[in-house]
């Protein structure tokens, strides 16, 4: 799968927020892994693309991070959800949703319909 | 909100930088050290494992540019990388950027000048409110003044101004309690604050109902200067009363701090109501219809909706009135619209700043062509590291904008430099006072406008010449250049660099041109002949008003004057003339005279107007002025005696035919009375300088007295020192009247002012545009022989003459500057005509001023190729060749 940058950043935007709600804090390479596991081949070859990302959602504010320690006792940099960024996850889902909602019933329409 | 969070950060973060690439290296490492711990607990080798997640990751350098991209601003960053590579380029060529500096230096600091000069006395409105209504009205030819009655009709009968106010100048013993000293003012009419709509500082001012009559409002209001000056900002002046010449006024109030007077470049001390003009100025001005001295500008708000077209034509119908009316007094005058504030110099002060603005402009232009071949040139020898770059993937909109940010980073600092530089010669001009005793004041205040258009100004020229060497660029190939090692066809670039050039040469031609004809119009100016001589003469000038002096007791006191002087060791010839001698102040008086027998004395049967002088015996001596024919006046030409004038060359040959025809003629004056011609004397300067012959009259200046006069005093003595005896012995005289004596050259400098002021003005361009030619012409022949040494070292290997070699690598520049210098020099004596507006006798049509421009521009020409020739010369071919 390949999506342009514009879409592939907005869609990644939206799954790192919804990663960091769902799971809480997070190092950047837990959120790839977790991104790779539901979405299957939007991070495969390129992980990397994810740090952009991030810097961006954190000077949106709407993410924040701090060192902390990781699982093999390393120092990394642990991203957490702001309440802005709360916000911005709803907002965006229901956006999302919608959008989804009638690119689908455009798709499934019929021919008959559209006439 | 989110976006304007986010762009301060990335602003932020452009400024430092490191600390965040430490960041995302950290992260970068954790990330591939977790990855590979998970590869290798699925079983893969350490290497494979790490291999592996190396590549899972992805490009790193590109994720890296993408990263910064995020977190800063690009365009900033690239700035300044730009910026710093321009700085390290520049520092590297000293030679080309103190070229470059120096040239714009010296362009945008004249701009900036002129344009400071310019924004003082012609764009910025008079400091009151609604400046932009304010008009001024004109009488006659080029002139705002006339006579107070008609001011009155003028005031009453117009329908366009609101309401119109008048003021001429007052110059008065000052004295607070026996310490007299001259000071200047407004004589102005009672609405003449409540026309400008102004608020005192303190106390209040005069009103028309304070008009009741001569002599009926004994008032009088500060400038705010002049109170902080003499009277220490103290505020219990008011109510205080002073004396000016001896008669007593009442200090009601203070004008507010920015206000100067109605006049831009005269600052002024105080402000009096007309109608006590008469205390300070002796004379009966204000019932005078004909007298046109008594009114110095008239001006007002025009009425909302009223164009000032048809102001004028609404002025225009109250002059027909007039003329219908007073047939005798009124003349043929029109009414017209001025701008307020510079009176009847309006004109010429305008005509001559735009054409200095416009010499400017052009002096910018032509360093712009300059740094444009100079830039061209740079550009083509880095056509080398231009190829590399664009080999190894710079785009050429990138280069482009590394090579603008050069030109404009050289254009800044010539841009700061010249303003700075400006900024302190306009402070010093506003401190400047030209004529001692005068009140005359520049009002510039280096202020915004004034930094903007300097800044304005580098960033335009800095695009301007940047984009020179563009179309090079974007030509360029790398391939190309790479493989041959220099550029290709190089005629057709050199071409374009030429014709900038060419111009160049040509504006500075024109530039240098017009400076020497404006030289030489000075130089013959000053060793012209005046119709008198100014040198070893001193003028001694009294106010006998000041001194409490009228009527019969002038003539009385000027004779006793007269003898006093003359017993003075040393002093040769002494002799009077009322108001001021020719050519000083430019306050020449005209006088109507008409044939013998001229029935009715009206303005149409006017036969000559001559300007007139009053003059005492021996005067003519004192002044150095010849007698042609017939005599001068003597003791008996008095009162009593009939009436005898003297006339000038001029209006001896016009109303008499011929000098020794008019001796015995007469003809008659305004008020009828039947003057004899006794007397001619040679041709002079009256009013100005530049004027065409003008005819003159004398007459006997104790037939008709007045209290303003001066005393030319002849003697080869000290100025000083005779100066100093003439002050104690008017003082045994009568130690209350205050005595100005001065030398009679020193006087003449203000007729000379404009001509000086233009000379020097026109000098400095002149000077500039010389030393932008030098700079041209020195550029592109340092530049062409630099390029050419390898072929020049072959000639001389193959046994070329010096000559031969010169020949070659000067030609062209040469050809270029004779090309330049002969269009230049046409259009230079062109734009000279309009020179001959202000410079006295200025005429491009002199071969010494042609001749000059020829060697001027040949002497730069050759100082400009002296080193480019020495270099050509001292090839060694052996060298040259080794080297590639």
């Amino acid at each position: 799968m390949k999506l342009k940058i514009g879409v592939q950043q907005g869609t990644l935007a939206l799954m790192v927020l919804k990663t960091l709600d769902v799971l809480g804090p997070l190092h950047g390479y837990g959120i790839a892994r977790r991104i790779e596991q539901i979405s299957g081949d939007l991070l495969a070859v390129n992980q990397g693309t994810l740090y952009p990302v991030l810097l961006r959602l954190e000077q949106e504010g709407a993410i924040a991070s701090e060192w902390g320690s990781s699982e093999n006792n390393r120092r990394a940099r642990f991203y957490r959800l702001t309440r802005q960024g709360q916000k911005r996850l709803q907002v965006e889902t229901q956006g999302w949703e919608q959008t989804a909602t009638i690119i689908r019933r455009f798709f499934s329409a019929k021919t008959e319909d559209l006439s | 909100m989110t976006a304007a969070r986010r762009f301060l950060i990335r602003l932020f973060n452009s400024a430092a930088r490191r600390v965040q690439d430490e960041r995302l290296r950290e992260e970068i490492a954790e990330h591939i050290a977790l990855q590979t711990a998970e590869n290798v607990r699925s079983g893969l080798s350490p290497a494979e494992g790490r291999r592996q997640a190396l590549l899972k990751f992805g490009g790193l350098e590109a994720m890296k540019e993408d990263y910064r991209a995020e977190r800063s601003l690009l365009i900033i960053e690239n700035l300044v990388r730009d910026l710093r590579f321009a700085t390290r380029m520049l520092r590297k060529s000293p030679g080309f950027t103190a070229v470059a500096v120096v040239t714009l230096t010296m362009a945008i600091g004249a701009n900036a000048v002129v344009f400071g000069v310019m924004d003082a006395l012609i764009l910025r409105p008079l400091n009151v409110p609604n400046a932009e209504s304010l008009y001024g009205t004109e009488y006659g030819v080029d002139t705002g003044f006339q006579s107070y009655l008609n001011y009155i009709d003028l005031r009453d009968r117009n329908h366009s101004f609101d309401d119109l106010a008048a003021f001429s100048m007052a110059f008065v013993g000052f004295d607070t309690g026996g310490n007299s000293t001259s000071a200047s003012g407004y004589a102005a009419s009672g609405n003449y604050f409540d026309v400008l709509g102004l608020h005192p500082h303190l106390g209040r001012f005069f009103h028309a109902s304070d008009e009741r009559g001569r002599n009926s409002a004994p008032y009088l209001v500060l400038s705010y200067s002049y109170w902080h000056s003499r009277f220490q900002d103290d505020p219990s002046v008011l109510g205080r009363v002073v004396r000016l010449d001896k008669h007593p006024f009442t200090i009601i109030g203070v004008a507010p701090p920015d206000f100067r007077g109605t006049l831009v470049f005269v600052s002024v001390d105080f402000f009096m109501p007309i109608v006590n003009e008469e205390l300070v100025n002796g004379e009966h001005l204000l019932d005078a219809r004909g007298n046109t001295r008594a009114i110095f500008e008239t001006f007002g708000h025009l009425k909302p909706g009223v164009t000032p077209a048809q102001a004028v034509a609404d002025l225009r119908a109250v002059g027909a009135y007039l003329e219908k009316t007073y047939p005798k007094e009124f003349g043929q005058a029109n009414y017209s619209l001025a701008h307020a504030g510079l009176t009847s110099f309006g004109r010429a002060v305008r005509a001559f700043m735009t054409g200095l603005m416009l010499l400017t402009g052009l002096i910018l232009l032509a360093a712009c062509a300059n740094l444009g071949s100079l830039f061209g040139a740079r550009a083509a020898d880095r056509s080398r590291e231009m190829a590399l770059r664009l080999a190894l993937g710079a785009s050429r909109a990138r280069i482009l904008r590394q090579l603008l940010t050069e030109a404009v980073l050289i254009s800044l600092i010539g841009g700061v430099v010249g303003l700075l530089g400006s900024v302190t010669l306009l402070q010093r001009m506003s401190m400047w006072q030209p004529f001692p005793g005068a009140p005359i004041h520049l009002p510039i205040n280096p202020d915004a406008r004034i930094y903007a258009v300097a800044l304005i100004l580098a960033f335009v020229t800095g695009f301007l010449f940047g984009i020179v060497p563009v179309r090079q660029v974007l030509k360029t190939d790398p391939y190309e250049i790479v493989k041959s090692g220099s550029l290709g066809q190089v005629g057709r670039r050199i071409a374009v660099r030429d014709l900038l050039l060419g111009v160049q040469i040509t504006i500075c031609a024109v530039l240098v041109t017009s400076s020497m004809v404006a030289l030489r119009g000075l130089l013959r100016s000053l060793h012209g002949n005046f119709g008198f001589e100014t040198r070893n003469a001193l003028l001694v000038s009294t106010n006998l008003t000041m001194a409490g002096y009228s009527g019969e007791g002038l003539p009385t006191m000027q004779k006793r004057m007269l003898d006093e002087i003359a017993s003075i060791p040393g002093v040769e010839k002494v002799g009077l003339v009322n108001n001021y001698p020719p050519l000083i102040y430019a306050a020449g008086s005209r006088v109507n005279v008409f044939h013998e027998g001229t029935k009715e004395l009206r303005p149409s049967n006017v036969a000559f107007a001559p300007y007139r002088y009053d003059v005492s015996p021996g005067y003519f001596d004192a002044a150095g002025t010849s007698l042609l024919a017939g005599r001068a006046f003597s003791w008996h030409d008095d009162q009593d005696a009939p009436a005898v004038a003297v006339v000038n060359r001029d209006l001896a040959g016009k109303m008499f035919g011929s000098v020794p025809n008019a001796i015995g003629r007469h003809f008659t004056l305004q008020d009828a009375t039947r003057v004899e011609v006794v007397g001619v004397v040679e041709n002079g300067k009256y009013f100005s300088l530049t004027e065409d012959q003008q005819p003159a009259v004398f007459l006997p200046a104790f037939r008709s007295p007045a209290s303003l006069s001066d005393v030319v005093v002849r003697s080869p003595r000290d100025p000083q020192q005779l100066a100093a005896s003439i002050r104690s012995k008017l003082r045994e005289l009568d130690a209350g009247l205050p005595v100005d004596v001065s030398t009679w050259n020193t006087m003449l400098d203000v007729a000379l002012f404009p001509s000086r002021v233009a000379t020097v003005a026109l000098g400095v361009m002149g000077a500039i545009g010389a030393m932008l030619s030098i700079t041209g012409i020195f550029g592109l022949a340092a530049y062409s022989v630099s390029k050419r040494l390898k072929e020049f070292g072959i000639r001389v290997a193959l046994g070329a003459q010096r000559k031969e070699v010169l020949k070659a690598a000067l030609a062209r520049s040469f050809k270029l500057l004779a090309c330049g210098s002969a269009a230049g020099l046409l259009f230079g004596i062109l734009a000279s005509r309009v020179l001959a507006f202000i410079v006295y006798a200025a005429t491009p049509r002199d071969p010494l001023v042609l001749l000059s421009v020829v060697v001027v521009m040949s002497l730069l020409g050759l100082v400009a190729t002296w080193i480019p020739a020495q270099r050509a010369l001292s090839v060694h071919p052996a060298m040259l060749l080794r080297e590639e």
